[in-house]
């Protein structure tokens, strides 16, 4: 089995878990800049954070034959100090040349307020302005729907964006049709409780079919798997999809949208 | 796949979930206070299940959820609860607690 894991706070785990994703068949990760847990104090601390994502980690990455690229932002959860934001804005076009940058991300909303939308705004500016792919947060648990709807709606409000090169994570039941009828890529996050189970993100993919979809485990410092993605392998198998079906889920479709960024490459020989 | 398949797999799994929600209710029983509007929410979309509608992971999500269009004033927290306190479910949070059993 071959896997890509598209989204997954690679700095957050262990260089365990980097051996465990290799050993289950993955040979790309994929790392949106997130939330540390904490409020970081200045655009300094960025600065740092976004060296570790765009220098440090494809070479912790690579000890274990795993190609890493990134997305650079600032997450939604930090959204609320518009004068950090400012700063924060200003540094992020000196990565979006790095050679595994892949885009702007996670970008999004997170308690649906007017500063978050705001900053928000000014992501897909710059995205567009950089001609960017873009890899979205959706909010969480009640202020999902709501979060999605807005994000929706700014989003197809740019113009300069098209939607395939868009991909709206954290999908749900209750979100999924609008994001794919807009013409949107989809992720379907497996998380333990909240965001979707293996069993769930299999029912949407027979309730909506395959196309321009992606399953993650978004694995970081909390309560999450960063072998969700081969687990929910396993379970389609169970369910009886074959190996061909089961390939286009977890490894060609994340490769087919990842693959509009020209910086995007397979490895060569993969474990 | 068939619905006995389909048992296979799953109907240990599901048996579990039910057995756990009815005795976290059992366990809110016994406490004391006023019910919390997560669970006043979390009874209203017990209600779905027991429908024919073909999307009822979809509607209990919705039922779950901020209905509200417009962007909150700012982000007083991080965290999201699970539930949304509407105004249907104000009006029922206003209603006397739940007689604990003991």
């Amino acid at each position: 089995m071959r896997y890509i894991e598209p989204h997954g706070h690679m700095v957050s785990r262990t260089t365990d878990d980097y051996q465990d994703m290799a050993t289950a068949g993955c040979q790309v990760v994929c790392e949106p800049a997130f939330w540390a847990g904490f409020d970081r104090g200045s655009a300094a601390g960025f600065h740092d954070y976004f060296r570790q994502l765009t220098d440090q980690e494809p070479k912790r990455a690579a000890r274990y034959g795993i190609s890493h690229y990134t997305w650079i932002c600032l997450n939604p959860k930090e959204s609320e100090d518009t004068q950090l934001a400012e700063e924060v804005l200003k540094i992020i076009p000196e990565f979006l040349d790095k050679p595994t940058v892949l885009g702007v991300g996670e970008i999004g909303l997170n308690k649906n307020s007017r500063n978050e939308i705001l900053v928000l705004e000014k992501h897909v500016d710059l995205a567009a302005k950089h001609n960017q792919l873009v890899l979205v947060h959706t909010p969480h648990l009640e202020d999902k729907l709501k979060g999605t709807r807005l994000i929706l709606d700014i989003i197809k409000n740019e113009r300069r964006l098209t939607p395939n090169r868009v991909i709206i994570d954290h999908v749900e039941e209750h979100t999924i049709k609008m994001v794919l009828d807009k013409g949107f890529w989809a992720g379907m996050t497996l998380y333990p409780e909240s965001k979707c189970t293996s069993a769930r993100a299999i029912d949407m993919i027979e309730v909506f079919g395959g196309e321009r979809l992606w399953m993650n485990s978004a694995c970081d410092w909390g309560h999450s798997v960063p072998l969700a993605v081969p687990r929910t392998a396993l379970e389609m198998r169970k369910r009886g999809y074959t190996a061909d079906v089961i390939d286009k889920m977890i490894y060609r479709n994340p490769v087919a949208f990842m693959s509009q960024s020209p910086k995007f490459k397979l490895p060569i020989d993969p474990l | 796949m068939s619905r006995q398949q389909l048992s296979d797999l799953y109907f240990m799994e599901a048996r579990s979930k039910v057995i756990d929600i009815a005795a976290f209710l059992d366990r809110m029983d016994r406490g004391t206070g006023a019910e919390d509007f997560r669970v006043i929410s979390l009874r209203e979309s017990m209600k779905i299940l027991q429908s024919d509608r073909p999307d009822r992971a979809a509607e209990v999500l919705r039922s779950l959820s901020d209905t509200t269009t417009k962007p909150i004033p700012s982000a007083t927290t991080k965290a999201a609860c699970g539930a949304w306190l509407g105004p249907q479910k104000k009006a029922a949070a206003k209603q006397p607690a739940r007689a604990a059993k003991k």
